[in-house]
């Protein structure tokens, strides 16, 4: 069966995230001013083939651990979804 | 001596380091291929500088399983000794054989320019010949340069002196305006708890020869061949 993971890789929350903070002040400059902490991080999408729901779901976990995050610096979340035919 | 510089599509310092460790330091050296698997009897290997993978996903994070990384990962885990610079430092943090990570810049500019370390002298292979209250002058080139390691590594590597280098001023003084890219405490070079896994991100390799006017990354490589000649002798 094939899947759909969408995985959201974040900065940690503990973390200062200049690329964030930039924008923050970039967008107080054009007159968003009640935007508070922007924070940036990555969206990744992928297809995968597992047998099962649980095997998809330990599948992309272990590549979020493996890879996609570095969790000295990275937290992530995702959703999977059973592709149909 | 037999030395390895392990090559990853878009390392862009290899041959610098090659030219560093061959014409000046005079030992042997072999290009290691990111797909071998043979590290062809190296006492010791060198990760240059560079933007392996162009960087993508993150730096480093993609060179850290090219197949070389499984037969470096296993000579360091045998006591082998190994030197990250730049991107190689980058790589070494990935695969987990130095602890923490590099961030992107606090002022998000990828900065080329001379700054000063100093060697917080514990001896080890990297700063063995420097002496520790002199700021070496030495190139840094990179936009992930920012060093971070969480709070209770920070505190082992501490207990373990595994601070080897702190970014400073010319007159040797650690201050955050002595600091290119907000790394954590200044930290500019780390190593293992073993003590024989080393990465930095200024680049010695530029700075060694007298027809470039500096010559303090050679005190590095003086340090490293201090201790690889000795580790041999022992063997």
């Amino acid at each position: 069966m094939k899947y759909k993971a969408e995985i959201d890789v974040m900065p940690l929350k503990a973390l200062l995230d200049p690329q964030g903070k930039a924008v923050t002040a970039s967008m107080h400059n054009i007159g968003y001013k009640s935007v508070q902490n922007v924070r940036i991080g990555k969206h990744i999408t992928m297809e995968i083939e597992a047998d099962s729901d649980a095997e998809a779901q330990n599948k992309v976990e272990e590549a979020c651990k493996k890879i996609l995050s570095n969790p000295v610096m990275e937290s992530y979340e995702f959703d999977i979804e059973k592709l149909a035919f | 001596m037999k030395l390895g510089v392990v090559i990853f599509p878009g390392s862009n310092c290899d041959k610098d380091m090659i030219h560093v460790l061959s014409n000046v330091m005079k030992h042997e050296v072999v290009e290691l291929w990111h797909k071998d698997h043979d590290l062809q009897n190296v006492d010791g290997i060198f990760l240059p500088g560079g933007f392996s993978f162009g960087d993508y996903l993150r730096s480093g994070a993609i060179a850290r399983y090219s197949p070389i990384m499984k037969e470096v990962i296993a000579f360091a885990n045998k006591g082998g000794f190994v030197f990250g610079v730049c991107n190689g430092f980058q790589i070494l943090c990935e695969s987990g054989l130095l602890p923490g990570a590099l961030l992107h810049n606090t002022n998000q500019k990828f900065i080329c320019k001379n700054i000063y370390i100093k060697s917080s002298g514990n001896n080890s292979a990297v700063n063995n010949a420097i002496d520790n209250g002199k700021a070496l002058k030495i190139p840094i080139a990179h936009g992930e340069g920012k060093y971070y390691a969480d709070k209770n590594v920070l505190d082992e590597m501490k207990q373990n002196n595994q601070i080897l280098f702190h970014y400073c001023d010319e007159n040797s003084n650690v201050t955050e305006e002595a600091n290119p890219n907000g790394s954590l405490e200044n930290i500019a070079g780390v190593c293992n708890k073993n003590k024989n896994v080393f990465g930095m991100m200024p680049h010695p390799e530029r700075a060694s020869e007298g027809i470039l006017k500096n010559t303090d990354g050679k005190l590095i490589f003086d340090s490293i061949f201090n201790y690889l000649e000795k580790s041999i002798e022992n063997k």
